[in-house]
C-alpha cells in the first residue's frame, strides 16, 4: 500500500472501509491516545501538534470577494498523520505531514497538494510565535489571532493576512466532539471570526481580495465508525453575524449521525444533538466522475433555519491523492450568507 | 487411410535416421544461437527498463552539485522552503552495489522504487533495503551491513533501494547526493542560484541513455544470432530438398493407390511442421543453455564498457523464445513451400528417377551469381551513400549474403582451372567430380564462408580495438598515481605540496558544459611534458600544446569533432563570450560524450568556483609518494588510484569481450562444420552410382575415401581463400562505419595474419572432421552395394 494513501486512509477511514482496510482508521491502535470527555485545553500549546494522536489538522477556509464583488473561495489545510504515536529525530520520525491548497472561482477550481516527512524540518508546527508550514507554504504570525498565509501550486498562488475578530469556539461538549452513536470522538475547536485580505494569483492575473475566514483545529485517533461511509460538513456564516458548524456522517445502515454548533455573533455557542440538523440533497452534479450533491436543503428547526445551500462552483472537486469535494457555497432562504461545504466518501 | 499414409511417410525417416537428425539438428542449431542471443538481449533490455523505472534516471531533471557529490540536507530543506519541489536521493556505491536512498513521500509517483518502499514504510519497516535476489546476495556479503533485505525482482540489478533515512544511517552519513526535480513546479519559486549557488540543474535528456549506448553491442550480438540462424536454415533447406527427392517414389506409389493429392499435401505439411516444432523447441532449450553460459561475461562486458548493470540471471521471456520458435517454423515452412509446390504439380505417373536435385541446372547458378553481384553492388552504394547504424548493418548484410551467393561461381571457376591444369586421369576425375558435386555442397560451403569471414571480421575488430585501446590507456594513464580530493582546501594544499617537492602534478579540472548546443564536458589541464610526450592526435596543428597553454586553442575529442563536424581549423564556442580555435582532435575510446580541453588558467578564469578534484602525479616510486602525501596532508589511502590498477581493470573488460566473441566464433564455426557433415552424409547415398564405376575401374574403396577427405579439404581451402577478403571487408565496415555510428569514434584497422592462419587451420580441421565420417562410411561400403548399381535398373 502506498504510504501517501496509508496516511490518508488513516485520516479518512470511510475510504479505507471501502478498500478493506477497515481496521486501520476506525479502531484506534492501542498505543495511540484517545480523546476523552471534559477536555481542558491549554493555549498556545494546543495550537501545536499532538503526536500521540493518530490524526490532526489545521483547516482554513475563506469566502472572498474581488474589487468588483466577484466571489472566490480559498482553502488551506495541513494534515498530520502518525504511523506510530510519538516523535523521533530526523527521517526516523513516524509523523507524516501533507497539505492541500485550493482556490475556487465560479468557473474554475485549482487544487494542489504537498507531502513531507516529520522530523527533518520540512513541515511542522511551532506555537509561539505561531507557525505551521510545509515547504514554502506557511500559516504564521506572532500569535493565533494575527496570521499570514502563503501557498500555491503550478497554476495559482495566494498571499493573505488574517486577523481574528472574535474568540475561539469549542464544538460538542467543550471541545469534545462526538462523531457517532458508538462514541467515536475528536477534540475540535475553531476560530471562525477571521477577517482576511490579500492577493490571489490566478492564470488571469493578480486579484486583490477581502473576506472572512474560518480555521478548524481537530485531532483524534478514531474519528469514524465502521458503518459510516462519509461526511457532509457545513460551515455557514450568516449576514446576521451568527454562524453555524454542522456535519452529518452518512452511515451504511441509513441511521445517519449529525451534530451542529450554533455560534452567536459574540461567540457564544450552543451544541445541538444528533438529529437536530437535517441536510438533504436537492441537486446532484456529475463531478470528477461521481454523483455529488451540490445543492442542499439545510434545516435547523430549533433556530428557525431553513435554507438552500448552493455550491458557487459545482466542480470544486479536489482531484488529489485522495479525492473529495470542497468549495464555497451561497446561502438563500430564512438566512442569507456564505460558507464552505466539504463532502467526502462519494464514490 | 490417414494412418497408413502417415506410417508410409514416417517410414522414410526410419530408413534415413541421419536425415531426420539433420533436419531436427539444423532447426535446433538455427533456433539455438538466435534465441540464445535474443535471450541475452531481452534480459539486458529488461534490466535497462528496470533501471530507468526504478530510479527515474533520464526521466526527470536532477539537481546536482557543481562540484563533488554531496548536498547538505539543510540545502534540500532550504530548496523545499523556497518552493522547489525536489525529492532527496542518496546514491552511493558500496562494494559493487549501488545503495540508493529515496523519500517515497516526495519522490515522483510511478517510480518503481517507490512502490516497494512505500509498503515497508506504511508498515513501519523503513529500515529495510530492497534488491533483486542476486544483489541481495552480494549485499549480505558486505561487511558491516546490518540492514534487513527484502528480495524484490522488480528492482534494477546491482541496485539496493532503501528509505533515504535508512541508507543515510547505514552509511553513517547525513547528506544527500542529488535531488530529483518533480515535473510540476509551483508558480512562485526562488531562483536556484539564490538558494543554493553550489547546485545546478541537470536536464533529464543530458543523462546518457544506457539503452542507447549499448544498442550497438546488442546489434553485434544479434548479427551473430542471425548469422547462425541463416546457417541452420541452410542445413534445413538442403535436408528437406533431399528428403523430398527420395520420397518421390513413395509419393507416386501412394497417389497411384488412390490417396488424394490434397490429403497427401496436408499430411506431409503437418508431418514436417510438427517435426520442425520439435526441432525448434530443442533449439530453444539449447539457446537457453547458451545464454545462461554467456550472460555472466556479457554482463561484465556491459558494465565495464558502459557502466550498465544487467542481471546475471536469465528469465524465460516470451519475447525471445517465441520469436525463435516462430522464426524456425517460418524458416522450415519457407523451405517446405517449394517442395510442396513441386509435389502438387508432379504428374501422377512421372518418372521416379531422382531428378538429381543437387545437380541443378546452370541457370540457377547464374541467377544466384547475378543476385550476388546485385547485393555486392548495393553494399558498394551503401558504403558511399549510407548513413546511420541501420545502413551500416544493411551494408553488412548485403556484403555477407552477396559474398556467400557468389561463392559457388568462384569455387567452380577455381575448380575448372585446377581441372585444366592436371593430366593424370585420377586427378582429372577428382577435380571434375568435385566440381560436379559443388551444387550439392554449395549451401554448406556458403555456411562455412559466412562463419569463417565473420570470425575474421569480428576478431580483427576486437583485436584492433584492443590495440588502440591499450595505446589510448598508455597515453591517458601516463601518470603513475592518481589522487582524488574532496575539498577546495585539500586541492590547494596538495597543489602546494607537490609544487614545493618539484613533482610534476597534473591537476584536472572539469565540469559539465553545453558546447555547440550539445551536452559535453569541459576540462582544464596543466600543460606539461607528460601531455606533450604522451598524447597522440588524430588531427593536429603545429605547436598545439603551446597554444593551448597560452589559451589560444583547445583540444577536442573525436566524438565532439564528428558529431558537430568540427576539426582543426574550426573553432568552438566555449561560453557565450569565448570562442577558441581547435588545435587538435584526440582519439577518445572511453566515453560517448564530447570533451573540450583547455588550459587550467582558461578554465579557472571561466569557472573560478571549480577546484581540481583529481591530480595525476609523475613519480618514480608511487607507493612511497603515496605514504608521504598521506602523512603530510592526511589524504586517505582510499583517495589514491594506482595507474596499474585502472589499466588492469580496463583490459579485464576487453578480456571479457574476447571471451564472448571467442565463444560465439567457436559456435558459428561448429555450426558450419555440422552443415558440411550433413551435406556430405546426404550426398553419400546419391553418389554411390557415380562412385561405383570408378571403383569398378580399379580405385580401391580406401583410396576413394581418402579422395573424399581430400576433396573436403580442397573445398575448405577455396572457401577460406574467399573468406579472408570478405572477413577483412567485414572488419572494415565494423571499424569504420558501424563504430563511428554507434560510438562516435573510428578505429584504425590492424591485421593479424597469425590469427587468420590458425583460423584457417581450425576451419580445415572442422571440415576434415565433418568429412571423416562420410569418408569412413564410403570405405566400408560393401562391394555388393556398389555392384548393385550395375545390376539394378533404376
Amino acid at each position: 500500500m502506498n504510504v501517501k494513501l496509508a496516511a490518508i486512509l488513516a485520516l479518512m477511514p470511510f475510504a479505507a472501509t471501502a478498500q478493506g482496510f477497515s481496521g486501520l482508521g476506525t479502531e484506534a491502535d492501542e498505543a495511540f491516545a484517545v480523546p476523552a470527555p471534559n477536555p481542558s485545553f491549554s493555549f498556545p500549546a494546543d495550537h501545536g501538534a499532538h503526536p500521540d494522536y493518530r490524526i490532526e489538522w489545521w483547516y482554513l477556509t475563506a469566502n472572498l470577494s474581488g474589487p468588483d464583488g466577484t466571489p472566490y473561495g480559498l482553502q488551506w489545510t495541513l494534515f498530520r498523520t502518525a504511523l506510530a504515536p510519538g516523535e523521533a529525530e530526523g527521517w526516523a520520525s513516524p509523523q507524516i505531514w501533507f497539505a492541500h491548497a485550493a482556490v475556487t472561482t465560479a468557473e474554475a477550481h485549482f487544487a494542489t497538494e504537498r507531502f513531507a516527512r516529520g522530523g527533518i524540518g520540512q513541515a511542522g508546527v511551532e506555537v509561539a510565535p505561531f507557525r505551521v508550514w510545509i515547504d514554502e507554504w506557511a500559516l504564521e504570525g506572532p500569535d493565533f489571532d494575527t496570521l499570514t498565509l502563503r501557498a500555491g501550486g503550478p497554476e495559482f498562488a495566494y498571499d493573505m493576512a488574517l486577523s481574528a475578530q472574535g474568540p475561539l469556539v469549542f464544538h460538542g461538549d467543550k471541545g469534545f466532539s462526538v462523531k457517532s452513536s458508538e462514541g467515536q470522538a475528536s477534540y475540535y475547536y475553531s476560530q471562525p471570526f477571521y477577517e482576511i485580505e490579500g492577493t490571489l494569483t490566478l492564470p488571469s492575473g493578480d486579484i486583490p481580495v477581502t473576506g472572512a475566514a474560518w480555521l478548524d483545529r481537530e485531532w483524534s485517533s478514531q474519528p469514524l465508525s465502521e458503518r459510516q461511509s462519509g461526511w457532509d460538513w457545513f460551515s455557514l456564516s450568516f449576514e446576521s453575524g451568527a454562524k453555524m458548524m454542522g456535519f452529518q456522517l452518512r452511515q451504511t445502515d441509513e441511521a445517519d449521525f449529525s451534530a451542529a454548533t450554533w455560534i452567536a455573533p459574540d461567540g457564544t455557542t450552543t451544541a445541538l444533538p444528533d438529529g437536530a440538523l437535517v441536510a438533504t440533497p436537492l441537486k446532484v452534479s456529475e463531478v470528477g466522475g461521481r454523483a455529488v450533491p451540490t445543492t442542499w436543503h439545510v434545516r435547523l428547526p430549533e433556530r428557525g433555519l431553513d435554507v438552500t445551500v448552493k455550491a458557487l462552483n459545482p466542480n470544486a472537486w479536489m482531484d488529489l491523492s485522495i479525492p473529495y469535494w470542497e468549495g464555497p457555497v451561497t446561502i438563500e432562504g430564512s438566512h442569507k450568507g456564505r460558507g464552505y461545504l466539504e463532502m467526502t466518501g462519494y464514490e | 487411410m490417414i494412418r497408413i499414409c502417415l506410417r508410409a511417410l514416417l517410414s522414410h525417416w526410419m530408413r534415413n535416421p541421419v536425415q531426420l537428425f539433420a533436419y531436427l539438428a539444423g532447426l535446433a542449431l538455427a533456433t539455438a544461437l538466435w534465441s540464445g542471443v535474443e535471450a541475452i538481449n531481452a534480459e539486458a533490455r529488461a534490466s535497462y527498463d528496470a533501471a530507468a523505472t526504478t530510479l527515474g534516471e533520464g526521466q526527470y531533471d536532477q539537481v546536482i552539485p557543481r562540484q563533488g557529490s554531496s548536498i547538505a540536507q539543510e540545502t534540500y530543506l532550504a530548496l523545499r522552503a523556497a518552493g522547489w519541489l525536489v525529492s532527496p536521493v542518496i546514491d552511493v556505491e558500496r562494494g559493487d552495489v549501488r545503495l540508493v536512498g529515496i523519500d517515497p513521500l516526495t519522490s515522483p509517483t510511478g517510480l518503481g522504487a517507490v512502490a516497494a518502499l512505500d509498503e515497508a514504510m506504511s508498515f513501519g519497516q523503513s529500515g529495510r533495503l530492497f534488491a533483486n535476489a542476486e544483489t541481495a546476495g552480494r549485499l549480505r556479503e558486505l561487511d558491516g551491513l546490518t540492514a534487513e533485505i527484502t528480495v524484490d525482482a522488480g528492482i534494477a540489478p546491482g541496485v539496493a533501494i532503501g528509505d533515504v533515512g535508512a541508507v543515510q544511517a547505514l552509511l553513517g552519513r547525513t547528506d544527500l547526493t542529488r535531488l530529483i526535480v518533480l515535473p510540476e513546479q509551483p508558480l512562485v519559486q526562488m531562483p536556484l542560484a539564490q538558494v543554493a549557488p553550489a547546485l545546478t540543474v541537470q536536464p533529464s535528456q543530458q543523462v546518457a541513455d544506457v539503452a542507447q549506448l549499448t544498442d550497438s553491442f546488442h546489434l553485434n550480438l544479434r548479427a551473430f544470432g542471425l548469422l547462425s540462424f541463416a546457417v541452420g536454415l541452410f542445413i534445413v533447406h538442403s535436408t528437406i530438398g533431399l528428403a523430398f527427392e527420395q520420397r518421390r517414389g513413395m509419393i507416386r506409389t501412394l497417389r497411384s493407390l488412390g490417396v488424394p493429392l490434397r490429403m497427401l499435401i496436408v499430411l506431409i505439411t503437418t508431418e514436417m511442421l510438427v517435426l520442425a516444432a520439435f526441432g525448434a523447441v530443442l533449439g530453444i532449450v539449447l539457446g537457453y543453455l547458451i545464454a545462461a553460459l554467456l550472460i555472466p561475461d556479457v554482463a561484465a562486458t556491459l558494465e565495464g564498457l558502459y557502466g550498465a548493470q544487467i542481471s546475471g540471471t536469465l528469465e524465460l521471456r516470451s519475447e525471445w523464445w517465441l520469436s525463435g520458435f516462430l522464426l524456425a517454423i517460418l524458416g522450415a515452412a519457407a523451405a517446405l513451400a517449394g517442395r510442396i509446390w513441386q509435389i502438387a504439380r508432379m504428374p501422377l505417373l512421372a518418372s521416379v528417377r531422382p531428378r538429381a536435385w543437387v545437380m541443378a541446372g546452370a541457370g540457377r547458378f547464374r541467377a544466384q551469381t547475378w543476385v550476388a553481384l546485385g547485393l555486392l553492388s548495393a553494399a558498394g552504394v551503401l558504403v558511399v551513400l549510407g548513413d546511420g547504424l541501420i545502413a551500416g548493418f544493411s551494408l553488412l548484410g548485403c556484403l555477407l549474403i552477396g559474398a556467400a551467393l557468389v561463392l559457388p561461381a568462384l569455387a567452380a571457376g577455381a575448380l575448372s582451372i585446377m581441372e585444366r591444369r592436371v593430366q593424370a586421369p585420377v586427378a582429372a576425375w577428382f577435380w571434375a567430380d568435385t566440381r560436379q558435386q559443388l551444387p550439392g555442397l554449395s549451401l554448406a560451403l556458403m555456411a562455412l564462408l559466412l562463419a569463417v569471414s565473420a570470425n575474421i571480421g569480428v576478431s580483427t575488430m576486437v583485436s584492433s580495438f584492443r590495440l588502440t585501446f591499450t595505446g589510448f590507456l598508455d597515453q591517458r594513464l601516463a601518470p603513475e598515481l592518481f589522487v582524488r580530493v574532496e575539498s577546495a582546501a585539500q586541492s590547494a594544499a596538495l597543489n602546494r605540496y607537490l609544487d614545493a617537492q618539484r613533482i610534476e602534478a597534473l591537476p584536472l579540472l572539469s565540469r559539465p558544459a553545453q558546447i555547440e548546443g550539445q551536452p559535453a564536458r569541459l576540462y582544464g589541464v596543466r600543460v606539461g611534458p607528460t601531455y606533450r610526450e604522451n598524447w597522440a592526435f588524430l588531427d593536429e596543428s603545429p605547436a598545439v600544446w603551446d597554444r593551448v597553454a597560452a589559451g589560444e586553442a583547445v583540444v577536442v575529442n573525436e566524438q565532439l569533432a564528428r558529431r558537430d563536424d568540427l576539426w582543426v581549423g574550426d573553432s568552438v564556442q566555449i561560453t557565450p563570450d569565448l570562442r577558441l580555435p581547435i588545435g587538435a582532435v584526440v582519439g577518445d575510446y572511453g566515453n560517448p560524450q564530447g570533451q573540450v580541453i583547455v588550459s587550467d588558467a582558461v578554465f579557472s578564469a571561466l569557472h573560478p568556483e571549480v577546484y581540481a578534484g583529481q591530480f595525476g602525479i609523475r613519480t618514480g616510486d608511487a607507493s612511497a609518494l603515496r605514504r608521504e602525501i598521506e602523512e603530510a596532508l592526511g589524504i586517505p589511502q582510499s583517495a589514491f588510484i594506482n595507474q596499474a590498477a585502472i589499466k588492469a581493470m580496463s583490459l579485464e573488460v576487453f578480456e571479457r569481450t574476447f571471451t564472448v566473441t571467442a565463444a560465439l566464433n567457436v559456435l558459428t564455426l561448429g555450426v558450419a562444420g555440422f552443415a558440411i557433415l550433413m551435406s556430405l552424409l546426404t550426398l553419400a547415398d546419391l553418389r554411390v552410382p557415380q562412385l561405383a564405376p570408378v571403383w569398378a575401374l580399379g580405385l580401391t574403396r580406401r583410396r576413394l575415401g581418402q579422395l573424399e577427405l581430400a576433396r573436403a579439404m580442397a573445398l575448405t581451402v577455396v572457401v577460406f581463400a574467399c573468406a579472408i577478403p570478405v572477413g577483412l571487408a567485414l572488419a572494415w565496415v565494423l571499424l569504420s562505419i558501424v563504430n563511428v555510428e554507434a560510438f562516435g569514434w573510428q578505429l584504425p584497422m590492424f591485421f593479424f595474419p597469425r590469427d587468420y592462419f590458425w583460423l584457417g587451420l581450425y576451419a580445415l580441421i572442422a571440415a576434415g572432421l565433418a568429412a571423416a565420417w562420410p569418408a569412413w562410411r564410403l570405405m566400408r561400403t560393401p562391394p555388393s552395394k556398389l555392384l548393385k548399381v550395375f545390376a539394378n535398373e533404376r
